[in-house]
């Protein structure tokens, strides 16, 4: 300990504990020029490009009827999809946190699933679930339901693929939370719901905001899995994603990129509402140990 | 513990609904996949998943998202390194920008990387000069499965980093070791299992990857086709077979990623459990 006292006063101890000054710039350049190539210059095309036309052909581009359109459906999918998943999140990391039982990992194992899946196979999976050659397909038609080439096609890929999000924000804040409050509260007499809404809700709130923000950003960006089970009819099953591509694709850049923009946009308020929540939750969770 | 834990409420419904939930959206769908492929004979299943065109397009999967990760591994490590470590003006924004491949669409990171590297975009008029060509190449693929796939090797080296005890880089020092060895023989080996966890992240993210990478490689069949993308032309021609054995072999490599990536995960723990 003496040693490592009179090596660290030593007048070279900066040099053996840490890099010279020069190296360390040399590799901050280095990392910061990564950063700015591979991140920063992508996120400022979207908007550099969006707005080359200035404004009013901005606004012309995404108050265009279909662009419009696919706002809505979007709007849409986003609207059943994450709700849908909230609940789902919150139940399974109910189970998940608070309960030891057989099988356990193997469940952990399947909410992660569609994380390891390709979207394209996300989309597939439906198609041959509902489409017309698929197991459901024929009996479907007889009904005149359309599921697969719709929007409930797409609704269910974005489900699917979407369906991590809040779960796997919320098992690892309910799991260092531990039960002590919850069985405080159950013992002083409180119901399930009471106990969940009075004492796990306001601990796991930060958490569960992130879950959503993150799963909602995906259900309205997803790409690959919902361009397989959308019809692709512009102005009725074509999300904001794929009426990107589609603008894209005729040279329509300026469009393109308009209507990108707001998903842009909505990516850089999801690392807002990160960076916030990881502030309150850091105050919150040093709250709690004292 | 086990008894303190029961007097929580609603286990039961709980567990049904989780088992119920997962069954419907995602267990019954994904059984489509081995359901349909059992439909084919063995000989038509071989057939298709050899086929030249699939070969090239699993080589290319492969090897440019090899090629991504390793460019995360190496510049992952790198940002770790230079958020935890140094302290410089911005160093805030960098971190936090840093998930924004997890939060911006795969479509309009694939448009935006696109232009910046066509011939006549700000990166592209450039490398285009020195006899570069990025966009409509499989160099272009490396490039966006670069993008999607940042996030992960700096994001599992940053806490072990954090955490990892300076005590031993100053024994190492104290022992009269260069910084160089202190770094390549005492704080790297540290790294390693979160290392290769964000690495295993990185290129198994990339394997499956469509939409950043659909506008930039120019999808020409042989050369810059990826296996996702041959998989969705199968399905626009009504090849459902063909396109669910391409598939199936692409979900088994992903299964067997996961377990990897499971490994690694405890093999890290083990290691942040020794004292």
């Amino acid at each position: 300990m003496q040693d490592i006292k009179r090596l660290q006063k030593h007048p070279k101890a900066e040099c053996i504990l840490s890099e010279p000054v020069w190296f360390q710039w040399v590799l901050i350049g280095v990392a910061v020029g990564f950063v700015i190539i591979f991140l920063i210059a992508p996120l400022l095309m979207v908007f550099g490009q969006a707005l080359a036309k200035g404004w009013g052909a901005y606004w012309e581009a995404i108050r265009e009827p279909d662009s419009f359109k696919a706002i809505q459906l979007t709007l849409l999918t986003a609207a059943i999809s994450v709700p849908l998943n909230l609940i789902f999140g919150v139940v399974a990391a109910w189970l998940i946190a608070k309960f030891d039982f057989w099988g356990k990992n193997f469940l952990l194992t399947l909410i992660d699933l569609p994380f390891a899946i390709s979207p394209i196979i996300s989309g597939l999976i439906f198609v041959l679930l509902f489409g017309m050659q698929g197991l459901l397909g024929p009996w479907l038609s007889q009904y005149n339901i359309k599921i697969v080439f719709a929007v409930p096609g797409i609704i269910l890929a974005t489900v699917f693929v979407t369906f991590p999000f809040v779960a796997r924000e919320l098992i690892p804040v309910m799991q260092s939370l531990g039960s002590e409050e919850e069985e405080a509260a159950l013992v002083l007499g409180a119901n399930g719901w009471q106990t969940f809404f009075k004492v796990t809700l306001p601990n796991i709130k930060w958490g569960l905001l992130y879950g959503v923000i993150l799963c909602n950003a995906r259900a309205m960006g997803e790409f690959g899995a919902v361009s397989v089970v959308s019809g692709h009819i512009r102005g009725q099953t074509n999300t904001i994603p794929l009426q990107v591509e589609i603008l894209y694709n005729e040279y329509n850049f300026t469009a393109a990129f308009a209507v990108a923009s707001l998903l842009a946009f909505l990516a850089l308020v999801t690392l807002i509402v990160k960076h916030v929540v990881e502030w309150k939750s850091g105050r919150h969770l040093s709250g709690t140990l004292h | 513990m086990r008894k303190s834990k029961n007097i929580l409420p609603g286990f039961g419904p709980s567990l049904g609904y989780t088992v119920t939930y997962i069954s419907l959206v995602l267990l019954i769908p994904l059984a489509m996949v081995f359901l349909k492929t059992f439909t084919m004979s063995w000989e038509s299943f071989w057939k298709t998943v050899t086929d030249p065109r699939v070969l090239a397009s699993y080589r290319l999967s492969f090897t440019a998202s090899f090629a991504g990760a390793a460019l995360n591994g190496i510049f992952g490590l790198l940002l770790a390194w230079v958020l935890v470590r140094y302290r410089f003006p911005g160093q805030k924004i960098i971190d936090a920008l840093l998930d924004l491949p997890f939060a911006m669409p795969t479509a309009v990171a694939g448009i935006s990387l696109t232009t910046l590297y066509s011939a006549n975009g700000w990166f592209g008029q450039h490398l285009e000069r020195i006899g570069i060509k990025v966009a409509y190449t499989p160099l272009g693929i490396v490039v966006a499965l670069t993008f999607i796939g940042l996030p992960f090797v700096v994001r599992t080296i940053q806490p072990v980093l954090q955490d990892l005890d300076k005590e031993y880089e100053e024994a190492a020092a104290s022992l009269g070791a260069s910084r160089w060895q202190t770094f390549s023989r005492v704080i790297f080996p540290a790294l390693v299992p979160s290392w290769l966890t964000g690495f295993t992240l990185a290129f198994a993210r990339a394997l499956g990857e469509y939409g950043s990478v659909v506008f930039i490689s120019g999808n020409m069949p042989m050369r810059t086709e990826i296996a996702p993308l041959l998989i969705r032309t199968k399905l626009e021609q009504f090849d459902y077979t063909g396109a669910t054995a391409i598939a199936l072999v692409m979900m088994i490599i992903s299964f067997i990623l996961l377990l990897i990536i499971n490994l690694l995960q405890s093999w890290n723990r083990r290691r942040l459990a020794q004292p």
